[in-house]
């Protein structure tokens, strides 16, 4: 299966300079909320979720991504009026995931990226959903459509900003 | 399992084995059971002030923290670049603009006079009835540097905080319309909570039809009032206002106008859409109300005053460019004396003198300037007669001719409600009841006695 991954170099993982690591992050926190300011129709995209998926299947490591993700979760949380943990469980969750699969499949496919970040991004919905509406009791509203609308676009700029990123990272084949 | 396990170490080996082999799944566990207990205990937490406490606190303060200053930065810095380019462009139309706003500020001086009388009517009345107003004393502008980014949060982020004297709940404006209210208050900057959030509430009422309600987002993030009876009155653009019934926001600010009428899910009751009065997805600067008070403030007290002056003045020139001012019996000196100042109360309109007496002109009745408040005088059976008739319908356009003589330039009428403003126009009434009696027929019309009756005034000016 084209897929799957089927080399060594494809299994490898990939390090980060660790200002990469801090700084990302924070840009990605940065322009998310300046950004959406001015256009508000780009919270649909979710730049720190794309963050969390581009560490988990460079580094393959679910422990390094269930922290990394439940970190920059956290963050996000700290810029809403959401209880802290709210986004950090859910991109916790989206990391560890994303580590795990990362190790059976080729990540470096474009075409793998785009199911992959469709994929995830509905997940962090569910957890989300799940999260808000049935144990904080705060007003969620799945809309399927909608939802399937803005995986795909965190899908179409992940594709995007992950080959961006790949300029950033050192190989340890 | 523990088939491979040497002798004498079968539990420790099991245990590291099974730490080994599931730490993965071990670690994420504790990082999820870690924050689901963080988020029982946020969520617990009691009080009615919607802010973070403790490291909760702090952790939001240190998220804000970093991204606010580059966020600040690349605020300032596009401000500062399209400030300059737009003060160029700008110039090229300041003349034009500037006329444009000269004769919008004439405008508007009218209205303000109109207004500045209500507003005084309306403190007389809240004053009988006890009413306590919130007068805004003070308010702090700031600049909006972020959002939250999120669909499920409408959260912003303003440049000022504690330091410029921002507490939570305190309630954001715009000069359209209301914003939201303040969150968490960190030193510089601070959280603001819109009204579009479904977390958010505000109190309101509808203008017209002054059905209250609590305002919030939908999921969609659409501000309505939710929950409230059905009523066939409510119509889409009716204004609604706050009402204040929420501690928070002063009672009348404009918060939008109805959008429409949607049944709330369990059908018994509806939810009425709003579309905001100030654009909460173009916001750039805010006003955040520090101070309210019960008492007027002394710039408001002022601003009433000048424009009870505008009024007057604008009532004298009015006054003076009536032709009714204008009184052709009089001599021209008089003319000039009286059309000086206020002072001297001006004669009403007086028709020239009829060259010989006629059946419908009641000599007998003295002239109105000779009569007091309250006088009544038996009328003669020959004006008796002349009124009895249908002409004396007549006199209801002299009525009407005489209306303009009165000093009063208002604008437009309105009902006076205070018990010494109708005092005062009763007796104003009683003054001016007899001048009617008083206009007599030209020549032209003693000779066609059907004619209608002409305007009293010989150049036609009414």
């Amino acid at each position: 299966m084209a897929l799957m991954a089927s080399s060594r170099r494809e299994v490898g993982s990939r390090s980060f300079p660790l200002l990469i690591y801090i700084l990302v992050p924070l840009l990605a926190l940065g322009l998310q909320s300046l950004i959406s300011l001015h256009l508000p129709s780009f919270d649909l995209i979710d730049l720190p979720l794309l963050v969390t998926i581009y560490y988990a299947i460079s580094r393959r490591e679910p422990i390094t991504a269930t922290l990394v993700g439940a970190v920059i979760g956290i963050a996000q949380d700290g810029l809403t009026h959401n209880p802290l943990g709210v986004f950090g469980i859910s991109k916790a969750v989206v990391g560890y995931m994303a580590a795990s699969l990362g190790v059976r499949v080729d990540t470096e496919n474009h075409g793998t990226r785009l199911l992959l970040i469709f994929g995830f991004t509905l997940a962090q919905t569910g957890v989300l959903y799940l999260l808000e509406r049935h144990m904080l009791g705060q007003p969620f509203a799945w809309h399927g459509v909608h939802e399937v609308i803005r995986a795909l676009l965190n899908a179409l700029v992940g594709v995007v900003m992950f080959a961006l990123l790949d300029l950033s990272r050192s190989h340890e084949d | 399992m523990t088939g491979g396990a040497p002798a004498g170490l079968g539990r420790s080996w099991v245990m590291e084995s099974f730490f080994s082999r599931y730490r993965n799944a071990l670690v994420l566990i504790t990082v999820l059971m870690v924050q689901v207990v963080g988020l029982a205990v946020q969520v617990r937490r009691p009080g009615p002030n919607p802010s973070d406490k403790g490291s909760v606190r702090l952790i939001r303060s240190w998220v804000v923290g970093l991204v606010s200053p580059p966020e600040r930065l690349l605020r300032s810095t596009g401000h500062g670049v399209r400030s300059v380019w737009m003060n160029y462009v700008d110039l090229i139309h300041v003349r034009q603009q500037n006329e444009n706003l000269k004769s919008q500020l004439d405008g508007l001086r009218l209205e303000e006079e109109s207004l500045a009388e209500d507003a005084r009517q309306g403190q007389r009345l809240q004053a009988l009835l006890g009413f306590k107003e919130k007068y805004i004393y003070k308010t702090v502008a700031a600049q909006v540097i972020g959002a939250s980014g999120t669909e499920q949060s409408k959260v912003l982020l303003i440049d000022k905080g504690s330091r410029d004297g921002l507490k939570p709940d305190m309630p954001v404006i715009t000069p359209d319309g209301i914003v939201g209210k303040t969150r968490d208050v960190f030193a510089h900057t601070s959280q603001v909570l819109e009204i579009n959030d479904p977390t958010s509430g505000a109190g309101v009422v509808l203008e017209k039809t002054r059905i209250r309600g609590v305002l919030r987002g939908d999921t969609w993030g659409h501000p309505e009032i939710v929950n409230i009876s059905p009523d066939e009155r409510i119509e889409k653009g009716d204004a609604v206002v706050t009402s204040g019934g929420d501690a928070i926001y002063p009672r009348g600010l404009a918060v939008g106008t109805v959008q429409k009428v949607v049944p709330d899910p369990d059908g018994t009751l509806v939810n009425v859409q709003i579309r905001p009065a100030a654009n909460l997805s173009r916001l750039e600067e805010v006003l955040i109300i520090t101070s309210t008070g019960s008492v007027m403030p002394n710039q408001m007290q002022e601003d009433l005053t000048q424009a009870a002056d505008a009024e007057q003045k604008a009532s004298d020139v009015l006054a003076e460019r009536l032709p009714s001012r204008i009184d052709p019996n009089a001599a021209p000196g008089a003319q000039q004396q009286s059309s000086n100042a206020g002072a001297v109360p001006v004669q009403p309109p007086r028709p020239p003198q009829a060259l010989h007496p006629d059946r419908y002109t009641p000599s007998d009745t003295p002239p109105a300037t000779d009569l007091v408040p309250g006088q009544r005088f038996a009328p003669t059976e020959a004006s008796a007669s002349a009124l009895s008739e249908p002409e004396a319908a007549g006199s209801s356009s002299a009525d009407a001719a005489a209306e303009p003589a009165k000093p009063s330039a208002r604008p437009r009428s309105r009902p006076e409600t205070s018990p010494a403003e109708q005092g005062s126009s009763s007796a104003v009434k009683k003054t001016a009841k007899p001048e009617p009696k008083e206009p007599s027929k030209s020549p032209a019309d003693e000779s066609n006695p059907s004619a209608p009756p002409q305007s009293p005034n010989p150049q036609g000016g009414f």
